[in-house]
């Protein structure tokens, strides 16, 4: 990365259910430093949870003994995201990122289709039985005057 | 996330506070479920204006429930969402699957409409 880094986290935690909202409450604290709108704000707090919850369910099949590492980058203008996972992996990425692809049908297989629409770029790499990292992209739009915070 | 569930007139009422997410999914699924088995309801409201985030779990599971009073010839109406959660239903393509208004007046209405018209 080039760019001026203005801050930077990262924080590990358990693979359970109730460290979703914390990775996304960190987040939401974390890019509130830039001047972004509540509706990036939020758009960003889906993203971060749809990732995180990926992980869980999905890299750690649901057992809570994972390590979840979350990384926020602030350069600039632009936030970067990274989830990273140590669990099973994505054996065919583009068929786990096609809308609607779930293995269970209370689940509505959208989770890369928000991280797609809510962020500018969504990148994943996985290895299976290594883990998966989903890189997320965000480019703030400073000129709108809505801001989350004052 | 709080879960308030009443009934009226064949309808369960729930009104969900606080973020609808992974771990809020399940409660939410369970105790739904129990209350429609319960109550013996066939539509279900979901009075959203106290959420305050919802992502694809929580997304999952009204979508569940969704399947389920349909089955059992009933209607699911979501009222009360605030812009960044509409915005989630827009993207999901949940709207063209089950009306979303703003207020319970307002889904009481639609809910006798289309049961008036189901009759």
């Amino acid at each position: 990365m080039d760019k001026i880094v203005n801050n930077k986290i990262k924080l590990e935690f358990l693979s359970k259910g109730e460290n979703v909202a914390l990775a996304r409450i960190t987040i939401a604290a974390l890019v509130s430093q830039l001047e972004l709108t509540l509706n990036d704000l939020e758009e960003i707090k889906v993203a971060v949870s749809e990732a995180v919850s990926n992980a869980i369910i999905h890299g750690y099949r649901n057992q809570p003994e994972g390590i979840v590492t979350l990384i926020g980058i602030l350069a600039e203008e632009t936030i970067y995201l990274e989830i990273i996972d140590q669990g099973i992996g994505i054996s065919d990425i583009e068929k786990a990122m096609e809308p609607a692809y779930s293995t269970d049908p209370e689940r509505t297989g959208l989770g890369f289709v928000f991280m797609q629409s809510f962020m500018d770029e969504v990148k994943v790499e996985s290895k299976v039985n290594s883990g998966t990292k989903v890189s997320l992209t965000k480019k703030i739009n400073t000129e709108n005057k809505n801001r989350a915070v004052s | 996330m709080s879960l308030i569930l009443n009934s009226k007139k064949n309808s369960l009422i729930v009104h969900v506070g606080g973020d609808f997410d992974l771990v809020s999914a399940n409660e939410f699924r369970e105790k739904i479920d129990q209350s429609l088995e319960e109550t013996l309801c066939q539509n279900l409201l979901l009075d959203l204006a106290k959420a305050t985030f919802i992502d694809s779990s929580g997304l999952g599971v009204i979508l569940g429930r969704f399947r389920k009073i349909k089955a059992n010839d009933g209607q699911m109406i979501i009222y009360g969402p605030k812009p960044a959660i509409k915005k989630v239903f827009e993207v999901s393509g949940i709207l063209s699957l089950m009306p979303v208004c703003n207020t319970e007046e307002e889904a009481w209405k639609i809910l006798e409409k289309k049961t008036f018209k189901g009759a």
